[in-house]
């Protein structure tokens, strides 16, 4: 299995090195990846519905609990033949779509990508390397929607959906993290088995919360909807498969993937209703404003997603029946009416609903495919669409809590549905043909081919429910813990409500389709309350977003060093300060302190003096001159008090200094004054305060008591261990003898710095700029 | 002494601070290089002072018979005299070479890459 799952990786990989041949004829060769999958998953359906559960466990890093765990049971099935099997039909479609392009093979590459890490993630039991694969959707579909490069549109949208998907992606890792902790493991299976002890954990809801989260942004709901319609700058055969059964369910398997293990509480099922519902009827209503096919197949698409959610958030075992059973009526009409619009676009190079009629007197086929869908998106009998509509009406009505509203909201998302899939699927072909359109060609077989095949399956399984009754659906409702082998699917279920509400559905939404013609008027009117939805809001917030971190970082990395320098002295002063005003003693042990002695005190002063004068002399050369009598003042005092080795260093070292400071200063300008008098002032006072805090808190350490453990260590064996009677010398080039050979290592980095800058030579033309 | 050690360590301190506030190079060096010398006296006065017992073992001995210097803190501040000056070295050369090309020794002249500005 873990090979199934590579193979997409692979194919892409090998993509890079033979691509250019999969450019021409034998592009339609690359559909074989997918539709070997799709016959390697098919053949287990017999052992997944007789209830079996397959398991596969790699070990990746044992040692965090992560390992490559697989779980093939009913939902994962049906999600990895939808992935493979319209997989198969996108690769073969593409072919012929984009027929000739330059950049097919990395197009196939990107799509065997994203199937691979479809495949990974509805397979992982592991919630790391569940989340792993789910963020590798992310990112390969930013790639696909992305695909046209060339086009800022494009190339916004793929942010934009790679933004909201990556930001659930987020949540997703900390629920999985929450997850984790609460349990102990990151084995969904293992969390089954104690899921009470999740039920029970304070953090309960915090963990839903995140789920949610990356659920509703991976499945465009409500308010995180709005990149899934810029997503349709992508080429056609991406929408295609990202949203008609890949992508977007993902965040729909991972709700029904946790419901066993965190469902049934009423915090799950009421947030599942109330935004499956607002996103159900918000992208319906949207829906009908758009002239654009794709626009209108964007929002139904949402639209379809708000019902899943709603119906896993109803919980019942009915509900859980009409999602599995919805899952592959909107997977297949959904994918064919894709793919119709691809072909409608390619051939006649619009996609304005208002100005396509009558196409069916070129492309027959695809007016089949087309209508045939629309039958099933309507749930007109006998489409397997009718049988999803059935369902969900059914569990809809049995909702404990608000039925009317419940049900008035279904009955209405699905007139407006059926709205959108007469005008997507019937509307083109209907009518007259336009002067425009008289030389439009025929499409050939790759393309129309594949969108017939999916729309007579729709019809197929709706008169034959028992071909996927036992395969497909019933496995998918006892993955979700609930038994469903009481009922069965079939078109006629007498006279009931149900049946009552499926007449007023139809009836009213064809008179709709009759009344409302999407016109331009229409899709202005919405336009006007663009600036308050959810897309702008998020705009206009990240735009702020930016503005105010330019501003910070303006604030903060102004290139000034004074300012840095300043806010890390003020910093430093006002805490210590603050620490040292709270506790003011400093007790000084007169007692200890050593005597001052008269040459002291004249050292002292010619230091001080030196200082002073260093600071403020108009001079460079008499500050350069101070500076080196401070540096001898410092080493008689390092003579005074037992350093012998120091006071050395110091001489030579102040001595060098001050000679190669007067050897390059020498011909540099003036010293000028640079600052004003109120800046001086603000100076003086900022580093005269440091200076008594650094004080303050010398004289303070002074008062505890010293350890002198180390040293005494050192004195101890300078001469037994090392042979050396200088005990810093000892430690200098023995004890720490590494540390004084990467101290060397800097001072030769040093020079050899000095000795380039002197010997750099710059052109002529460099040094004029 | 220790109570005029920690002033001069101020003076020291504060000085360094107040080069360093500075627009010209030259004083930006001259300001690292006191606060420096603050830094390094710092380091040898919270290490007590003792006057007249350098850390070296007498001729004739092989331990340490009467009182003496810590040499740690010693040692840590020969290593700090030793790489500032690898620094100040550098950084005295680094402002000769900006001063040939770029003419100022104002840093505010300085603090854009763009050559435009």
């Amino acid at each position: 299995m873990l090979a199934a799952i590579l193979l997409g990786f692979l194919f892409a990989i090998f993509l890079v090195f033979a691509g250019k041949f999969f450019r021409g004829k034998l592009a339609v060769l690359s559909a074989l990846v997918p539709g070997g999958l799709f016959a390697y998953f098919a053949s287990f359906i017999p052992q997944i519905s007789s209830g079996d559960i397959i398991h596969k466990t790699y070990q990746w890093v044992p040692a965090f609990g992560v390992d490559l765990s697989f779980k093939l049971d009913g939902l994962s099935l049906l999600f990895t033949l939808m992935i493979t099997g319209i997989g198969f039909l996108v690769f073969a479609y593409t072919a012929s779509y984009l027929k000739g392009h330059k950049y097919l093979d990395r197009f196939y590459g990107y799509l065997s990508l994203f199937m691979a890490a479809m495949l990974g993630l509805v397979l992982s039991d592991n919630l790391i390397s569940l989340f792993v694969f789910w963020e590798l959707t992310s990112i390969s579909s930013f790639f696909l929607i992305g695909f046209n490069n060339t086009n800022p549109a494009s190339r916004k949208s793929a942010l934009t959906a790679l933004g909201i998907t990556g930001f659930g992606g987020f949540f997703l890792l900390a629920g999985a993290l929450l997850l984790g902790s609460i349990t102990g493991t990151y084995s969904i299976s293992e969390m089954l088995s104690i899921k009470d002890t999740i039920a029970g954990s304070e953090y309960y809801i915090l963990a839903v919360i995140f789920i949610f989260v990356a659920a509703f942004t991976k499945s465009a709901q409500f308010p995180f909807h709005f990149w899934l319609p810029g997503a349709m700058k992508a080429p056609t055969p991406v929408s295609t498969y990202l949203h008609s059964a890949t992508m977007v369910k993902a965040g729909i398997y991972l709700l029904m993937r946790f419901t066993p293990v965190l469902g049934d509480s009423q915090f799950w099922n009421t947030t599942l209703i109330i935004v499956g519902g607002i996103t159900m009827v918000y992208s319906a209503i949207h829906a009908l404003f758009r002239t654009d096919l794709k626009g209108v197949l964007a929002y139904s698409t949402i639209s379809a997603l708000g019902i899943l959610v709603f119906l896993i958030g109803l919980g019942t075992k009915s509900a859980f029946l009409a999602a599995a059973v919805f899952i592959i009526v909107h997977a297949l009409y959904k994918a064919t009416l894709f793919l119709v619009t691809g072909i409608i676009d390619h051939q006649t190079g619009t996609r304005d609903v208002t100005k396509l009629s009558g196409l069916r007197k070129i492309m027959m086929p695809v007016a089949i495919a087309g209508i045939l869908a629309a039958i099933s998106s309507a749930g007109i009998p006998p489409s397997v669409g009718f049988l999803g509509k059935e369902l969900t009406y059914e569990a809809s009505s049995h909702a404990e809590t608000f039925t009317i509203i419940i049900v008035i909201a279904i009955v209405l998302t699905k007139i407006l549905l059926l709205w959108a899939g007469f005008v997507a699927g019937i509307k083109p072909f209907v009518g007259k043909l336009p002067e425009a359109h008289k030389e439009v060609k025929a499409p050939d077989f790759l393309m129309w081919g594949p969108a017939i095949i999916l729309a007579v399956l729709g019809i197929v399984f709706g008169i034959f429910p028992m071909l996927i009754e036992s395969a497909l659906v019933k496995p998918v409702v006892s993955s979700l813990g609930a038994d469903a082998s009481e009922y069965h699917l079939a078109l006629w279920h007498g006279f009931n409500t149900v049946l009552l509400l499926s007449g007023i559905t139809i009836a009213v939404g064809i008179l709709l389709y009759f009344f409302l013609k999407p016109s331009v008027k229409l899709e202005n009117r919405i336009g006007k309350l663009e600036f308050i939805s959810p897309k702008s809001l998020t705009e206009k917030g990240t735009h702020y977003f930016s503005v105010f971190s330019a501003f910070w970082t303006n604030v903060f990395q102004n290139g000034y060093l004074r300012n840095y320098v300043t806010t890390i002295v003020l910093f430093l002063v006002v805490l210590v300060g603050y620490v040292m005003f709270g506790n003011p003693t400093v007790l000084i042990d007169y007692r200890q302190l050593s005597e001052v002695t008269a040459y002291e005190l004249a050292v002292v002063i010619i230091l001080i003096a030196g200082v002073f004068y260093t600071v403020f002399t108009k001079s460079r050369l008499a500050a350069v001159a101070a500076m080196g009598v401070v540096g001898l003042a410092i080493c008689l005092i390092f003579v005074f008090y037992s350093a012998p080795d120091l006071a050395m260093t110091q001489f030579s070292i102040d001595t060098l200094t001050v000679i190669l400071f007067v050897l390059v200063l020498y011909r540099l300008p003036k010293y000028l004054t640079l600052s004003d008098y109120k800046m001086r002032i603000r100076d003086g006072v900022l580093s005269v305060a440091l200076g008594t805090v650094i004080c303050l808190l010398a004289l303070q350490v002074l008062a505890e008591p010293t350890n002198s453990e180390i040293g005494d260590f050192y004195a101890k064996n300078a001469y037994i261990l090392a042979h050396g009677k200088n005990v810093v010398n000892v430690i200098l080039v023995d004890f720490r003898g590494t540390d004084t050979l990467m101290e060397i290592a800097v001072l030769s980095i040093s020079a050899i710095g000095v000795f380039g800058l002197l010997k750099l030579r710059l052109k002529s033309t460099d040094r004029s700029q | 002494m220790e109570i005029l050690l920690a002033i001069i360590i101020g003076v020291l301190y504060a000085a360094g601070i107040y080069m360093i506030l500075r627009r010209s190079l030259v004083k930006l060096i001259i300001g690292i290089i006191l606060l420096g010398n603050g830094a390094n006296l710092l380091i040898f006065l919270l290490g007590r002072i003792t006057e007249g017992a350098p850390p070296i073992i007498p001729e004739d001995s092989e331990v340490f018979l009467e009182a003496y210097a810590d040499p740690v803190p010693q040692a840590l501040i020969l290593t700090a005299i030793v790489i500032s000056f690898g620094l100040q070295s550098f950084a005295i050369i680094l402002v000769k070479r900006a001063h040939k090309v770029v003419k100022t020794d104002d840093l505010d002249e300085m603090n854009a890459t763009d050559e435009d500005s």
